[in-house]
C-alpha cells in the first residue's frame, strides 16, 4: 500500500503530460492530493513499521507524512483557482512537477534506507526547480539558479555524510556494512566514533541547507519570494519538514551510538543562529513574501532548538512541526492572493489589504498573529511548550534569548504586515477577487491551526508522544 | 595503479583551477570522469558490480555530461572565463593549500587496514574542496556547474571505497540524480543566456536585501 502511495502521484504526473484539457489537468492536482491523503490516512493506521528493507513508517514518518499530505491537498485545491488566473503561463510543467514533487517527498518520508532517503531528497530539489521558475522572468531565473546550485551542493555534502556513516560501520566491524537504517540503529554502538561524528555534521549541513537553517538559508528568501504562493507553501511547510526528518535520522543514529549530546548541541547552536538571522532580516522587510521566507527560517530555528533541548521541548517541536506546516500554508496562500490582486508583493504598492480584499486580507492578518505565536493559535501552544521545556531544563539564558528574539520577530513582522493590511481600500488594476477556490484552503488551514491551539485530540497527542520518544535516548 | 589514477585526478583539479579556457576545462573534467570510471576496477578488481559502476560513470561523467556542457557553450559562444572573483594564481595557491590540508586531515582519520595504503580519502577531500573553490570563485554559470561536477567526483572517489556496501540501486540512483540535476541546470543556463545575453552570474544580483 505504501508503494501505491508513492506510485500514485507519479502515475497521475504521467497522465498530466498527455491530458489535453487545461482545466482537467489542473483538477488532476486535487484529485491526486485527495487520493494521496486518503491513502496516507489508511497507511498510517495499517502499514507496518517495516515493509522490507527499503520502506516503512515509524511514528516520526507517520507524522510528517500526514502533515505533508494534508498540506498538499489544500495547496492542490488552491492551485486550480490559481492556474485559472494564470492561463498565460500554462500548467503543462506545473502540474506534473507538483505531482512528482509529492511522490519524492512521500518516498523520502517512507525511506528506511539512507541511500534511498538521499535520492528522494535530491529528487525533490530537481522536481521543485521548475516550480520556482514558473514566472519565467529574470528574477525567477536568479532564484531558481541559486536554489538549484546551493541545494545541489548541500545535498552532495549530505551524501558524503551518509557515506561517512557507512564507513563508520565498515571500520566498527560490528555489523555487515549497509545503509539500512534499522541495521545501523541496531549496531550503532559499534560504529567508529570519528567517522560517525563527521558523518552527522555533514548530514546536518547538507540537509540543513535544504531545510534552510542559518547560515545555509540564503536561497530561501529568493526562492520563496519568486515562487507562486502554493509552491512557497509546499516548500515552507512540506519540504522543510521532510529535510528536518532527514536530520532527525542522523540524530537518532547519534543517540543510539551514545553521542546524542553532541548532536543536540549542534542543533541548538544552528537553531539559535537561525532565530537571530531571521529576527534581524525581518525588521523593516519591504516584501511580504520574503518576510514569510525569513519567518520560515525562524521556525526552522525553533524546531532545531526544541529538538536540541530534548525532553518536553522535543514534544513541543513535534507539535510545532504540524503547526508550522499549516500556518505556512495559510500565510503563503493568502499572500499569494494579495500579490495577484495588487500585482505586487512590495509594501510600496500593497496597503489596505484588509479593506480591499476582506477575506484574504483577514486570513493573512490572522495568519500573522498565529505564526508569531499569539494565543489562542496552535504555534502559541507549541512555542510555549518548547519554552517550558527550556526553562524546566534549567537553561535560563537560552530561554531568555529565545523570548527576546521572538519578541523582535513579532514587532518586525507586525510592522510589515500591519502596513500591508491596514489603511484605506485601494482601487485594484487587476480583475482579482476572492473566489471560493482561492480562499477555502487558507481558511481551513487557519481554522485547523486555531483548533490545535484550543484542543489537542488525544490520538494526535499519542502520535506526537510516539514521535518524540524516538528522538530520546533509548534505555 | 589506483594511486596513480588518483594523482592524475589531483593534477586535473589544478588544471581546472588554473585554466581560463572553458573548452579545455570541460575536456579536463571529462577526462577526470573517465579516469574515475577506472577506479572501481583498479580498487576492487574485475567484478560485475565494478564493471557496471565503471561503465555508468564513464558514460555519464566522461561522455554525456561533458557533451551537454560543450553543446551549451557552443550555443552561447563563450570561450573564456573572464575576471574571476579571485585571480587564477591565487586560486591555484588556495587549491594547493586545501590539497595539502586534505592530506594532513586525512592522516587523523582512522582507516580500515585495507585502505591505509590508498590515497582515496585525501584525494576525495582535496577534489571536493577544489570543486567548492571553483564554485565560489568563478562568475560563469557554466564554470559553477563544472565545480559542482568536480565536487561530485570527489564524493565518487570516497564512495568507491564503500562500493561493496552500497547496493547497485543506490549508486545508479546517485548517478541518475546527478544527470537529471545537470540537465535541469543546463536548461536554466539556456534561459539565463536568453534572458541576460550572457552567462555571467554576477548579473544575477537583483534579489538581495
Amino acid at each position: 500500500m505504501l508503494t501505491a502511495l508513492i506510485l500514485l502521484p507519479l502515475a497521475l504526473a504521467a497522465l498530466a503530460l498527455i491530458l489535453p484539457g487545461y482545466r482537467s489537468r489542473s483538477w488532476l492536482l486535487p484529485a491526486g492530493g485527495g487520493l494521496h491523503l486518503a491513502l496516507a490516512c489508511w497507511c498510517v493506521h495499517t502499514a507496518p513499521a517495516h515493509l522490507g528493507p527499503w520502506l516503512g513508517l515509524d511514528p516520526l514518518s507517520r507524522l510528517v507524512l500526514l502533515v505533508t499530505s494534508l498540506l498538499f491537498f489544500g495547496c492542490a485545491l488552491y492551485a486550480v483557482g490559481y492556474l485559472d488566473l494564470r492561463r498565460d503561463r500554462g500548467n503543462r510543467t506545473m502540474v506534473p512537477c507538483l505531482l512528482v514533487f509529492l511522490a519524492a517527498m512521500t518516498l523520502a518520508v517512507a525511506a528506511r534506507h539512507l541511500g534511498l532517503l538521499w535520492m528522494a531528497v535530491e529528487a525533490t530539489t530537481i522536481a521543485s526547480a521548475p516550480l520556482i521558475y514558473f514566472n519565467r522572468n529574470r528574477l525567477s531565473i536568479e532564484a531558481t539558479w541559486k536554489y538549484l546550485l546551493l541545494c545541489s551542493v548541500g545535498i552532495a555534502l549530505a551524501m558524503l555524510g551518509i557515506l561517512f556513516v557507512a564507513y563508520a560501520a565498515l571500520l566498527g566491524g560490528g555489523i555487515p556494512v549497509s545503509l539500512q537504517f534499522d541495521d545501523l540503529l541496531a549496531g550503532a554502538a559499534t560504529l567508529s566514533p570519528p567517522w560517525l561524528h563527521a558523518g552527522f555534521v555533514f548530514m546536518l549541513v547538507g540537509f540543513g541547507t535544504k531545510m534552510g537553517l542559518a547560515p545555509l538559508h540564503s536561497w530561501k528568501p529568493d526562492a520563496y519570494g519568486e515562487a507562486p504562493g502554493m509552491v512557497g507553501a509546499l516548500l515552507a511547510g512540506g519540504l522543510t519538514s521532510v529535510a528536518f526528518l532527514a536530520i532527525l535520522r542522523g540524530l537518532q543514529l547519534m543517540n543510539a551510538a551514545g553521542d546524542g549530546a553532541m548532536a543536540r548541541q549542534a542543533l541548538l547552536g544552528m537553531g539559535l543562529l537561525s532565530l537571530l538571522v531571521a529576527a534581524v532580516f525581518m525588521v523593516r522587510q519591504p516584501d511580504i513574501k520574503r518576510l514569510l521566507a525569513y519567518s520560515s527560517v525562524e521556525h526552522m530555528g525553533i524546531l532545531a532548538i526544541g529538538v536540541g533541548i530534548g525532553g518536553l521541548a522535543t514534544f513541543g517541536a513535534m507539535l510545532h512541526l504540524v503547526n508550522n506546516a499549516l500556518t505556512k500554508g495559510c500565510l503563503f496562500l493568502s499572500a499569494g492572493n494579495i500579490q495577484r490582486a495588487y500585482d505586487s508583493k512590495r509594501l510600496s504598492e500593497v496597503h489596505g489589504a484588509l479593506a480591499t480584499l476582506p477575506v484574504s486580507g483577514a486570513i493573512f492578518l490572522a495568519g500573522f498573529l498565529a505564526v508569531t505565536g499569539s494565543p489562542p493559535f496552535g504555534p502559541f501552544m507549541s512555542e510555549f511548550t518548547i519554552l517550558r521545556g527550556i526553562f524546566g531544563n534549567g537553561q535560563l539564558a537560552i530561554g531568555l534569548v529565545m523570548l527576546l528574539l521572538l519578541a523582535t520577530v513579532f514587532i518586525g513582522m507586525g510592522a510589515t504586515v500591519l502596513t500591508a493590511t491596514q489603511g484605506e481600500p485601494v482601487q485594484l488594476d487587476t480583475s482579482f477577487h476572492d473566489s471560493a477556490l482561492l480562499v477555502a484552503s487558507p481558511l481551513v488551514f487557519l481554522l485547523l491551526v486555531l483548533l490545535l491551539g484550543v484542543y489537542l485530540p488525544s490520538s494526535l497527542q499519542t502520535a506526537l508522544h510516539d514521535a518524540a520518544a524516538l528522538l530520546e535516548v533509548q534505555p | 595503479m589506483a594511486n596513480l589514477l588518483l594523482l592524475a585526478v589531483i593534477l586535473i583539479n589544478f588544471f581546472t583551477l588554473g585554466s581560463a579556457r572553458l573548452v579545455a576545462c570541460i575536456r579536463a573534467v571529462a577526462l577526470q570522469g573517465a579516469l574515475l570510471a577506472l577506479l572501481p576496477l583498479a580498487t576492487h578488481g574485475f567484478s560485475g558490480h565494478a564493471l557496471l559502476l565503471g561503465a555508468g560513470a564513464l558514460l555519464l561523467k566522461g561522455i554525456f555530461i561533458p557533451w551537454l556542457l560543450l553543446r551549451a557553450i557552443r550555443e552561447v559562444r563563450i570561450r573564456r572565463e573572464v575576471e574571476p572573483f579571485i585571480g587564477f594564481v591565487p586560486t591555484l595557491i588556495l587549491g594547493a593549500l586545501v590539497t595539502a590540508g586534505a592530506f594532513i586531515f586525512a592522516d587523523f582519520l582512522p582507516l580500515a587496514p585495507e585502505h591505509v595504503a590508498g590515497l582515496n580519502v585525501p584525494t576525495a577531500l582535496a577534489t571536493m574542496f577544489s570543486g567548492f573553490l571553483l564554485l565560489i570563485t568563478r562568475r560563469k554559470a557554466i564554470t559553477q556547474v563544472l565545480g559542482y561536477l568536480i565536487l561530485e567526483n570527489g564524493i565518487f572517489i570516497f564512495a568507491v571505497l564503500l562500493s561493496a556496501a552500497l547496493p547497485l540501486m543506490v549508486e545508479a540512483g546517485v548517478l541518475l540524480d546527478l544527470l537529471v540535476g545537470v540537465f535541469v541546470m543546463g536548461i536554466v543556463l539556456n534561459q539565463i543566456s536568453r534572458e541576460f545575453a550572457t552567462l555571467n552570474t554576477e548579473r544575477l544580483t537583483a534579489l538581495k536585501e
